[in-house]
């Protein structure tokens, strides 16, 4: 019998890039990019020393929020955006739908496939914050911007979720529903349908999630809620409000995330 | 002998209360949806609103020659706006690596006291948007870019932080029961059990994390920390439509290439 020696020492396999040559090139390049975009940065540290104790402050301010002085304008901007969201939710999937269906290879003709693809890659290739520099530029300042950015970025995210997932169907079923003779109604109906309808639901409470927490963004540019009081709490210089607003605005949105959570289990 | 029973004729999908309750749900959400309608568009000038097919056609029409001649005066803020996603997503991961295995269930050392204060940093990271993030920083440590890239920073630890300790939570357990049986300490559990399970996500999660940065990086100017957004700004506000043009291309472009890019990656890796 042959007298095999195994080494006693043990080094872990690497992981990622096997060749060392290329881990040593990609290292170094790292290296070198981190060097030039560290060198881009400019910083003022005398300004950010001011701003420490600014910083300080609104810590502070987050600390012992002041819910009471602003109340009015706080209220007001927290309606127009739980209004905001829920109209652009339902709104933005009543639209998604038929443009999901659409978009899904399986059930469109190819012209029409195309079509809604590209309507689904406009919207998600925009920024929410651009489309509505540009709504309210057009509709005027207000909630109504915001409300047709909002659904307009709904349609991107759940159309194409949703033509994604009817793609993904089980074959199978949509067969033995095309084996009785079903038309083209009948076949989304009965056989697509029942399959994306769980998931579709529970997108769309993800979706209403995250539209709440844009329409705290897109106030900034001028389309409405909450986003605009946080704008002017801050460029007053009122950290105990804008605290106050922060903490409304993470309180609802956890809220959102069980709740929406709770409810997706209770559907499925 | 059993007795025959009789069904009904016609198959139904559900039963008659489960009808009733589903209208009924259906009928609240609409009611519920022309309320909210109400309430927002009180303050509506709907002029305006009627008035907005004649001023999209004139902003088009001021916007469509783009002035291209306005590109390479664009490409400091471009490398700039880069560095903002990428020094921001690295810095982002950084802190978010310690806050993800605080929050596993799997791994955190303390259930009680440090598993809800992880989960809350997540929860608090992830709800405010890098905009806003980016709106206190720029009054606190000043416009630029380092206001940019913490405010990305800050805002990735969240999205970061929840897809990495679902991952490790995820984690087969055997493999570090294995490790465990060798006499292994904790940090070589962790070590040669956890991290090797966990790699793929984590890069993954990285690559996937930039190339949001970098969408949300681009407009992060527009509140005065840098990038691409500050020219977006300053041709909004003085409104030359045509350099306008040429920004929202380019950011456009840098979209569908970051997206390219990350990808490609992930599926060279996963």
């Amino acid at each position: 019998m042959s007298d095999k020696t195994y080494p006693t020492t043990w080094r872990r396999p690497p992981q990622i890039v096997a060749d060392r040559r290329w881990r040593i090139a990609l290292q170094l390049g790292i290296l070198a990019y981190l060097v030039l975009a560290m060198g881009s940065v400019e910083v003022d540290w005398q300004r950010v020393s001011v701003g420490l104790e600014r910083g300080q402050r609104f810590i502070m301010g987050f600390l012992q929020p002041d819910f009471t002085s602003r109340w009015n304008d706080i209220s007001r901007g927290l309606v127009e955006s739980l209004t905001m969201t829920l109209t652009s939710t339902v709104v933005g999937v009543l639209v998604s739908v038929p443009i999901g269906i659409g978009a899904a290879r399986n059930l469109a003709p190819a012209w029409i496939y195309y079509i809604c693809r590209s309507i689904i890659a406009v919207s998600r290739a925009l920024q929410e914050v651009i489309i509505a520099i540009f709504l309210v530029a057009m509709f005027g300042f207000g909630p109504f911007a915001g409300f047709l950015t909002l659904s307009f970025a709904t349609i991107g995210f759940l159309a194409k979720l949703l033509a994604d997932d009817i793609e993904e169907i089980d074959e199978a079923q949509a067969e033995a529903i095309r084996a009785t003779g079903a038309s083209w109604w009948q076949l989304v109906n009965y056989a697509v349908q029942p399959q994306v309808m769980p998931r579709l639901i529970g997108l769309s409470l993800y979706r209403l999630d995250i539209n709440f927490r844009e329409s705290a963004v897109i106030g900034i540019v001028g389309a409405g809620g909450i986003g605009a009081t946080l704008n002017t709490a801050i460029d007053r210089y009122e950290y105990d409000s804008a605290g106050a607003i922060l903490l409304i605005i993470i309180g609802i949105v956890m809220i959102a995330e069980y709740g929406s959570s709770y409810l997706r289990k209770f559907l499925q | 002998m059993t007795e025959i029973t009789h069904y009904r004729q016609t198959w139904t999908h559900r039963t008659p209360r489960a009808r009733l309750l589903l209208w009924t749900g259906w009928a609240a959400l609409v009611a519920l949806f022309l309320w909210c309608w109400q309430v927002m568009t009180e303050n509506t000038i709907w002029a305006f609103v009627w008035d907005a097919p004649r001023q999209a056609a004139d902003i088009g029409s001021r916007m469509m020659p783009p002035r291209l001649s306005y590109l390479p005066e664009l490409m400091v803020p471009l490398w700039d706006t880069l560095n903002i996603a990428t020094l921001g997503t690295i810095a982002g991961v950084i802190m978010a690596v310690p806050v993800a295995f605080l929050a596993a269930r799997n791994t955190t050392p303390s259930t009680r006291l440090l598993r809800p204060i992880a989960l809350f940093i997540i929860v608090a990271s992830r709800s405010i948007n890098s905009l806003i993030w980016a709106l206190l920083l720029v009054a606190i440590i000043g416009p630029g870019l380092l206001a940019g890239i913490v405010a990305i920073a800050l805002r990735s630890i969240g999205f970061v932080g929840k897809l990495l300790y679902e991952a490790i939570e995820e984690t087969d357990a055997r493999q570090i029961e294995a490790i465990e049986a060798t006499g292994a300490s904790a940090t070589q559990v962790l070590s040669y059990g956890i991290v090797p399970q966990i790699m793929p996500a984590f890069w993954g999660i990285s690559v996937f994390r930039w190339d949001i940065n970098i969408r949300e990086s681009t407009i992060l100017g527009l509140v005065g920390a840098g990038g691409i957004g500050l020219k977006l700004q300053a041709s909004l506000n003085v409104l030359a439509w045509p350099q306008v043009t040429v920004i929202l291309l380019l950011i456009l472009g840098t979209v569908v290439v970051s997206e390219w890019v990350s990808a490609s990656v992930r599926k060279a890796i996963i």
